[in-house]
């Protein structure tokens, strides 16, 4: 794992003296909201519906065991006990004061954590797979790359106010599971016909109003290359991005605009340049920022457990993930209890996860995309003791990748800009597909929920997306079918009229009880849906509610 | 009916104005305010520094909150519904 150097740290220790001055000028009246208004932000600093929010940036979702300790401080300390993972590997606090926030910063700040550029119209938070460096089809590990863009991003004066925020991606797997296709860059490591490794680059994906896939910029862009070739793609996006219309600000829209090869010929120019300037990275500093990335190494690899009490055999079906490493298992820690808050984990359940980290994941802990927690290194004979500790603590629901794994923003019951509730139709699907035994049957599903068009639940790319509305005071969800959000990503269709908020659970589980009706031996809902298209699933979703 | 609502500078609690120009927590003290008073003093409570960030008029009748954003007033008064299941008709 990456630790500060001196320049992190002054960095770091800067910024929270000098946020300290600008929240105690906001308190004295010296400076009006409007102005305090984009310095908060800058500091991740959201007024949400009932409190602030401070959204915590965690590099690339990955942890160190004394961070998660601080995290569960933060949340036993200044907020209500609790905090909420989201789908950008970052934790968010719903109820600190504003004039607490230097303390947590300091608090956060003496394990190497921030939440600068959690906000903003900046580069936020890099985001990867969260098995790197342990999954079994890895390429390369990405964590070191996504350690070099932070440290190039972090502050960088001429990407500070770009036309919109700006989301990179980095994924060394053959697995898709950073979400390249749907963020403004994506960095898919590949192996050209040479042997060489380097990046393929993607660009333009998006969710929100205008979802778009990220259409392909370049095939191959050596490693040394990296930092150049961003800066050129960042560069044209500052001088070309739109910057009138909030909605039309996102590279997404430039690329549309300019067509892929429009803006890929603007960045070639640009990038011929600078390509063979001071961004060139140094072997010896790819090296040394892969340093602070090795591998654990084992002796005696034990195989797979097959005893056990039925419930660990079948949280070992669902939430166990293949690792490099003989001997050696991914773990991924539920955080969607059956009726619960997708996301959140109390401060307890942070510091019991801090333990498992120490005593048995090599001191590393991870957050996913789909808001759940990874122990990415686990002695096979370690995982009936890490699993007997989760669930004392309510953390080894073994559902992770079912039906009843689902995203959901924090929607109306937080949110400033939600239309409608999340959280709630997330509980009541989850308590309905598993009262029938529905998740379990139907295997692999996506279900992502959005309380607005912002999509941050990430509606637009899930198996079975959701999205909540307002029509005149009333809360409607409409269900969108089919979209991905992988290698195979694609943006979901709606099918039909919104449902009221409780029609949503028993749509969703008649869906999957079609398509435990209709699938082929074997075959995954996805592959049923793109076989047989959304309008086989329609009926299924609109009966019952004529009655 | 209509009343003012903000949330409050040092916390970002929500916050109801009262007929002597305070502000307070509780939705009961706050106070009821014709359409026509409710516009006339927005731009009172902007312009004055104090404990409010961002008023606004919300639509009130004898229960609390009303009109279309009915839900969402609801929702800021109350909190969270996260922490009830199989209430999706009310909030």
């Amino acid at each position: 794992m990456y630790h500060y150097d001196e320049h992190d740290t002054t960095l770091v220790r800067e910024r929270i003296e000098e946020f300290r001055d600008q929240i105690e000028r906001r308190m004295d009246g010296r400076l009006s909201e409007a102005e305090f208004k984009p310095l908060r932000l800058m500091n991740g600093v959201y007024l949400q519906l009932h409190a602030y929010m401070l959204r915590v940036a965690i590099p690339y979702g990955s942890l160190r065991s004394e961070q998660m300790r601080v995290l569960a401080h933060l949340a036993r300390t200044y907020d209500r006990g609790y905090g909420h993972f989201t789908t950008r590997q970052n934790i968010q606090y719903n109820w600190p004061a504003l004039t607490d926030i230097p303390a947590m910063l300091e608090d956060l700040a003496a394990v190497e954590m921030h939440a600068i550029q959690t906000s903003g119209n900046c580069i936020r938070n890099v985001t990867a797979d969260p098995f790197a460096g342990a999954a079994r089809d890895e390429l390369e590990d990405s964590r070191p790359w996504a350690e070099i863009i932070r440290q190039w991003s972090s502050l960088h004066p001429e990407f500070t106010f770009l036309p919109r925020k700006f989301k990179i991606a980095v994924n060394g797997a053959g697995e898709d599971r950073a979400g390249i296709r749907v963020h403004d860059i994506g960095l898919q490591i590949v192996q050209n016909a040479q042997g060489q490794v380097g990046f393929e680059v993607w660009v333009g994906g998006g969710q929100g109003r205008t979802p778009r896939l990220a259409r392909k910029l370049k095939d191959f862009l050596e490693p040394q290359d990296l930092l150049s070739y961003l800066t050129a793609a960042l560069r044209v996006y500052n001088a070309h991005g739109r910057r009138d219309n909030l909605y039309k600000a996102r590279i997404k829209i430039l690329v549309d605009a300019l067509g892929i090869d429009g803006y890929a010929a603007e960045v070639a120019e640009e990038w011929s340049y600078i390509r063979d300037g001071e961004l060139k990275l140094p072997a010896g500093e790819i090296a040394r920022i892969r340093s602070f990335f090795s591998r654990p190494s084992i002796s005696d690899p034990a195989p797979l457990p097959e005893a056990g009490p039925a419930a660990f055999r079948a949280w070992l079906d669902t939430n166990i993930r293949p690792h490099q490493i003989d001997g050696l298992s991914s773990a991924v820690i539920s955080l969607k209890p059956i009726g619960g808050t997708p996301g959140d984990a109390t401060a307890e359940q942070m510091d019991l996860i801090a333990d498992m980290t120490e005593r048995y994941g090599f001191g590393e802990v991870r957050v996913t995309p789909d808001q759940n927690l990874v122990l990415p290194h686990v002695r096979h004979e370690d995982l009936f003791p890490v699993w007997s500790a989760l669930r004392e603590a309510g953390l080894a629901t073994a559902n992770a990748g079912l039906a009843s794994d689902i995203v959901a923003c924090p929607g109306l019951d937080y949110c400033n800009l939600a239309n409608a509730r999340s959280i709630p139709v997330a509980q009541a699907i989850s308590e309905t597909l598993d009262a029938e035994g529905l998740a379990q049957a139907a295997g692999e599903v996506t279900i992502k929920i959005s309380g607005c068009i912002n999509a941050c639940g990430h509606h637009h790319v899930a198996h079975i997306g959701v999205l909540g509305v307002d029509k005149r005071g009333e809360e409607f969800y409409q269900i969108n079918l089919g979209g991905a959000f992988g290698e195979d990503a694609a943006i979901g269709e709606i099918v039909g009229k919104g449902l009221a908020a409780d029609d949503v659970p028993p749509a969703i589980a008649r869906i999957l009880r079609a398509y435990l009706d209709f699938r082929d031996e074997d075959e995954r809902f996805i592959d049923t849906l793109r076989r047989l298209g959304s309008d086989a699933f329609k009926e299924a979703i609109y009966a019952d509610l004529a009655a | 009916m209509k009343t003012l609502t903000a949330n409050r500078l040092t916390d970002g609690r929500v916050i109801y104005r009262t007929a002597d120009g305070q502000w307070t927590t509780q939705l009961d003290e706050a106070q009821r305010l014709s359409p026509e008073e409710a516009a006339e003093l927005l731009p009172v409570a902007e312009a004055e520094f104090g404990i409010a960030v961002g008023p606004y008029i919300i639509d009130l009748d004898e229960a609390g909150p009303a009109g279309q954003k009915w839900r969402r007033e609801s929702i800021r008064l109350a909190g969270p519904t996260t922490g009830t299941t199989h209430v999706l008709g009310a909030a």
